[in-house]
Formats: structure tokens, sequence, C-alpha cells
């Protein structure tokens, strides 16, 4: 079968016993003399691609050769060349992509960060059209389930978004993901990725609010993830006034720095709001003033330089960058 | 810690074929011109690469180059774009621009280029970040860059910045420090760094430096040496490298040494490999390790290599 690509070591006849190939002559790889980087080739994948160049040199547009492109594929499935004469065969023989679906669907599973795979499953999709939507969104799905950072998953997520369609229950999957891993950047980024380009939410401005409530939220049960962070900051992206003066952040912030743990991202964007939201409010005062006396650093009375103080104090890695921002206040000069 | 075993590393390098029936080598083989720049250019940074025959690399180079003008990652392997830009790194490190066709080389990358601005890894259209840098490099070391639309490229690029500072791979897409580099360098071979917020990216990039001094790719993710590369020039190229400890960095990548049979792992005590080995050797380069020479950030080329193509006639 054309898909077989889990063929048991014990049970696999080499190409040359078997009687359906005895009329071809393999082509052995050409390295040139003394290679820059020779390669060592196990003697069944020579093998293979002995006799796949054979096929591929006659352009044998033929079912057995479509089988031994997945019996490459299956031994290295990062080689363009055999995806590319895959597709050409695919084409020729009219093969119904659905089972080439599948075929990709298990090359996947045994490695699924490889480009070609992508690419090619892409490839099908787009031949498929509106009606693989589903299967695709369910695909990366069952990706993303092993592993929820998935490079690869979530840019092909997006492209099926935006060629095939689905956006309904997207901001719902983000939702879900990260309630499973506050931490995981990537469903950040697509949570993103809906609410600015979604075309049945309305875009930023409509999500503005319930966005702010909800990472809010998040910030406050962990307020060590950049992440979060980070998506409040784009949830005010062109709006730098409306975000420096927005007493949602600066209460959170608040909020955090009273734990006294985990404040360095609250401090950093404290540092990013107005100075007359900060300056005059007591409660700031005195919440930094605590700070400064639990890792006893010399006093400022200016508050923006004792964020800094501290900052450089606790994030001793980054020391530079919370030098340069102390440089860049206004009062420094 | 100990000290870089630059001696050991070059051992390493040049004894890959050794490895019999080993995983690397079977995964390799279609992906051997990336391996020859990554190996080649790790010797020319520790002052090696005399001991490799020239004339053997540049013949098997021209053997892999397809009709198109574009090369393939091994001999009788279809073109890619990828493997073209390795080729023509490799071939400047040797001085041999001139061997090639420029024009028929140039031809294939401009036929990449998409109505947006975007670039094509080969005929069959997948597009990525990675692929506009790979083009632009590429034909910036041909001095050809004229012959691509650079302000449609430049604006797909920026397409691709999200609101964290960074890029990623096409318009959307989560930044990534490997996909962030290859911005940053197509925007500093095209003059536009101006177009980056410069602090912004850079805190980013500086958040990406973890407690053991190495570096993630992004948020939550583990340190790995490749990122020492990716991370680093990115941040010399738009002068923030000062913002991370160095020193730490450092120790992080001699931490991946394998000193007794030489080679560079993703991170400590993991097994080496070729294209690890690079990227802490050209990491150390960019942190200005003693006996390294240096590498330009852009090119991803050694800088004297650099200053030919630019400064020779």
């Amino acid at each position: 079968m054309a898909g077989n690509i889990e063929v048991e070591e014990d049970d696999r006849v080499p190409l040359r016993l078997r009687p359906e190939w005895s009329d071809v002559t393999p082509i052995p790889q050409d390295d040139g003399p003394s290679p820059v980087v020779p390669i060592n080739y196990s003697e069944e994948f020579s093998e293979v691609m002995d006799y796949f160049r054979a096929v591929y040199f006659a352009k044998e547009l033929s079912s057995r050769a479509l089988a031994l492109t997945a019996e490459a594929i299956g031994l290295n499935a990062g080689n363009y060349t055999v995806w590319h004469f895959r597709r050409l065969l695919l084409e020729s023989l009219k093969v119904d992509l659905h089972v080439e679906r599948e075929f990709v669907e298990r090359v996947a599973s045994g490695n699924s960060k490889n480009y070609q795979i992508w690419h090619h499953r892409r490839w099908v999709a787009e031949k498929l059209g509106p009606e693989a939507r589903n299967s695709e969104l369910e695909f990366t799905k069952k990706i993303l389930s092993v592993d929820a950072k998935h490079y690869h998953a979530w840019s092909h997520r997006q492209w099926v978004l935006q060629n095939l369609g689905g956006w309904e229950d997207e901001l719902s999957y983000c939702s879900e993901l990260l309630a499973e891993d506050i931490f995981n950047n990537s469903a950040w980024n697509q949570r993103y990725f809906v609410i600015t380009r979604s075309p049945v939410l309305g875009g930023l401005k409509a999500m503005r609010e319930s966005e702010v409530l909800f990472t809010v939220e998040a910030i406050i049960s962990y307020p060590e993830n950049e992440s979060s962070w980070r998506y409040l900051r784009g949830l005010f992206k062109d709006e730098s006034t409306l975000y420096v003066n927005d007493a949602q952040v600066s209460s959170l912030c608040l909020k955090i720095l009273k734990t006294k743990s985990n404040y360095l991202f609250a401090l950093s964007t404290l540092l990013d709001l107005s100075a007359s939201v900060i300056q005059p409010n007591e409660d700031f005062r005195d919440a930094i003033e605590a700070l400064r006396l639990q890792i006893l650093i010399k006093q400022d009375s200016d508050i923006a330089i004792t964020i800094c103080s501290i900052l450089e104090q606790v994030d001793p890695i980054r020391v530079n960058y919370w030098v340069w921002r102390k440089s860049r206040l206004p009062q420094a000069a | 810690m100990g000290d870089l075993a630059a001696e050991k590393h070059v051992r390493y390098i040049l004894s890959v074929e050794k490895k019999k029936d080993s995983f690397e080598s079977v995964v390799m083989e279609h992906l051997r011109m990336n391996g020859a720049y990554w190996g080649l250019t790790a010797l020319d940074i520790l002052g090696k690469l005399h001991v490799v025959d020239v004339d053997e690399v540049v013949s098997w180079i021209i053997s892999c180059q397809h009709e198109s003008g574009g090369f393939g990652g091994n001999v009788e392997h279809d073109p890619h774009i990828l493997y073209t830009l390795s080729a023509v790194q490799v071939l400047a490190l040797f001085n041999k621009l001139d061997v090639i066709d420029v024009d028929r080389v140039t031809g294939y990358i401009v036929s990449l280029q998409n109505e947006d601005g975007s670039f094509s890894g080969d005929i069959w259209g997948e597009v990525d970040t990675r692929f506009s840098y790979i083009a632009i490099c590429c034909l910036s070391i041909l001095r050809r860059l004229d012959r691509i639309n650079v302000e449609k490229a430049v604006k797909y690029i920026i397409s691709c910045k999200n609101m964290d500072g960074g890029f990623g791979c096409t318009p959307g897409g989560e930044s990534h420090a490997g996909q962030i580099f290859c911005c940053v360098g197509a925007l500093a071979i095209t003059g536009s760094l101006d177009l980056i917020d410069k602090d912004l990216l850079g805190w980013w990039l500086c958040e990406r430096q973890v407690k053991s001094g190495g570096l993630n790719g992004r948020p939550e993710k583990d340190p790995d040496v490749c990122y020492s590369w990716w991370v680093l020039s990115s941040l010399i190229m738009i002068d923030r490298v000062h913002w991370i400890s160095k020193e730490k960095l450092i120790k992080f990548i001699l931490d991946c040494q394998d000193t007794e049979n030489g080679g560079i792992s993703d991170r400590p005590d993991d097994a080496v490999d070729v294209f690890h080995t690079y990227f802490g050797v050209a990491g150390l380069s960019l942190l200005e390790y003693p006996g390294l020479k240096p590498i330009d950030p852009a090119y991803a080329l050694p800088v004297d290599v650099v200053n030919q193509i630019f400064f020779s006639k």
C-alpha cells in the first residue's frame, strides 16, 4: 500500500528481492570525490534512495513509484526532492487526496517538526478546498494536544482559518488551552491573532474591554507570566495614551506589588505608566517603599528611580537594561 | 566550565564522516549543503579552514547547482532557496564566487519573489520570512540586490511584526528568535532597521536569557545553544547586546561542550551535532571570545569574508 510506512524491520523485503522491482537498475548516490561532510547511509536507506533515483530520473509516474516515495519518506521525512516527486505522482495518478491526508497524518505522528510534512499537508488541503477545513482544524488540534507550542501546527492552523474559515470557535479554543497552561505563549499569540483578525468578533477595539478583564485575571493568578503582560500591552496597540492612563492597569500593578512577590513585570509596567498616575498616589509610594525596605536599597525621592533601582537588584542578569531604563527617565537627566 | 576546546571541535567537525550509520548521517543526506556551511564556517571561525581541500568543495558545490540556477541540498537534489544561500556562503568563505554564473543564481532567487513582496522557498510556494532573509542575504552577497523589489520585500517583513516587538514566519505568526534573526538580518542588509522598535524588541530578546545563562527562543521554552546565535546576532544588529549577561551566556555555551570528543550540544550533557557546534562557536565569536575570528551578525559569515565581498573592486 502506498501509505504504509510502518513496516516492521524484520518483515521488510529489500527492494532488490521484490519481483515488481526486478526491471529497475538502482542508481547510487554520487557524493563526488572525498565529500566535505561525508555521509554514511544505512543500508536500507541507501537501497531505497538508489531505487528512488532510478524512478525519479526516468520520470516514472507509476503507483510503485508512489509506494517507493512513501518508503523513502518513512526513512527520512526531510527530503525535499522525495516530497516534490510525490506531489507530481499524486497529480498525475489522480490519487484520492483524502487517502493522502491519512498518509501525512501517519508520517506526522512520528516526526511532526519537519517543514516538508506541513508544506505537503497544506498543498493537499489547498487542493481539497473548504471541505478540508474541519479535518485540518482537528489535525492541528491533535498535534497541539501533544505539544501545545508546536510552531508548524500553529502556523498551519492560522493558514486554515484565513483561507478555509472556521473562526467561530477559535477564541474558546484559545481559552481552553490557556486554562490548561496559562504560560503558553503560542496560545496567547493565537488569541491576539483571533481578536485582531477574526471576521466575526469585530476587531481589537470591540474586544478590548472584555479582553482586559480576562487578562487582568490571568495576571493576578500568575504575575510572573511574561506572555500575559505582553498581551495586555498589545490590547492597547497604537493607543499608548489610553494604556498609560488606564486605571485597571495601574491598579493591577498595585495589587501585585502589595503581595511583595513575583512583581518584576508589574514594576516594569509601572515604569510605562504616566507619571501623573503614579507620582501623586500614596498607595504606590507605600508599596514601592515596602519593596525597597525588603531588599534594602538606597532611598530616592523619585519613585521611578526607585523602581529602576529595585529592578536592577532583583533582575541582575538584565541589570544593564534597567540601568538604561533609569537613564531614560526625564527626572534622571 | 573550562575553556573552549577549540582543537577538539575542529577534529570533531572533520571527523563527522567516521560515525557510521548514525541517525544524524541518515537525516543529513539531503541537507549536506547546510551541513557544509555549518561545518566550514565553524572551521573558519576557529582559524582552521585551510585544512580543507578548496577545489573538492567547490566542484561538489557546482555539481549541486540545478539548471534553474538554484542549488540542491546535495548532488541531484531539487533546488531550494535554503541550500542556495548555503552554497553561496560557502563559496564566499573560499573567495570563489567567481566560479558560478551569478546571473543564473540571481534569476532563480528573483523568480521566487511573490506579488506581496514575500519569498517562496521553491517552486511549490511555501512562504516564510526565513526565505525573505535568505533571498536578501544571498543577493546582497552576489551584489544583485537591485534585481528584486526591495521595498515590497521590506514591507512584507514588517507585516510580520508583532505587538511584542518580535517577528513571526507569516503575518500573525508567533514571535520566535529564529524568525526574528531572519527579519532583523534582512532589515539590516536593506538598511531598514529604523522600522524596528529597537527598545521593545531589545527587551523581548533580553528576556530570553534564563537563570542558567542560556537563551531560549520563546517565553517559557528551554534554553538552547542555537539561540546564542539567533538572539545575540539580533541584539547586536539593533545595538542592544549589552542588555544581557555575556559572562553567563559564555559559561552556558562552554558547559555544552563535549570536552572529550569535541562538538557542542543544545544543552549541557546532550549529544553534540554539527549544527549546534556551529551555533556555539559563532555565538562565542559574537561574544568576542578570545582566539576566534569575528563573525558578521547579518551575513552569518566571518567579518573578513564580508569585507572581501564588499571592498573588493
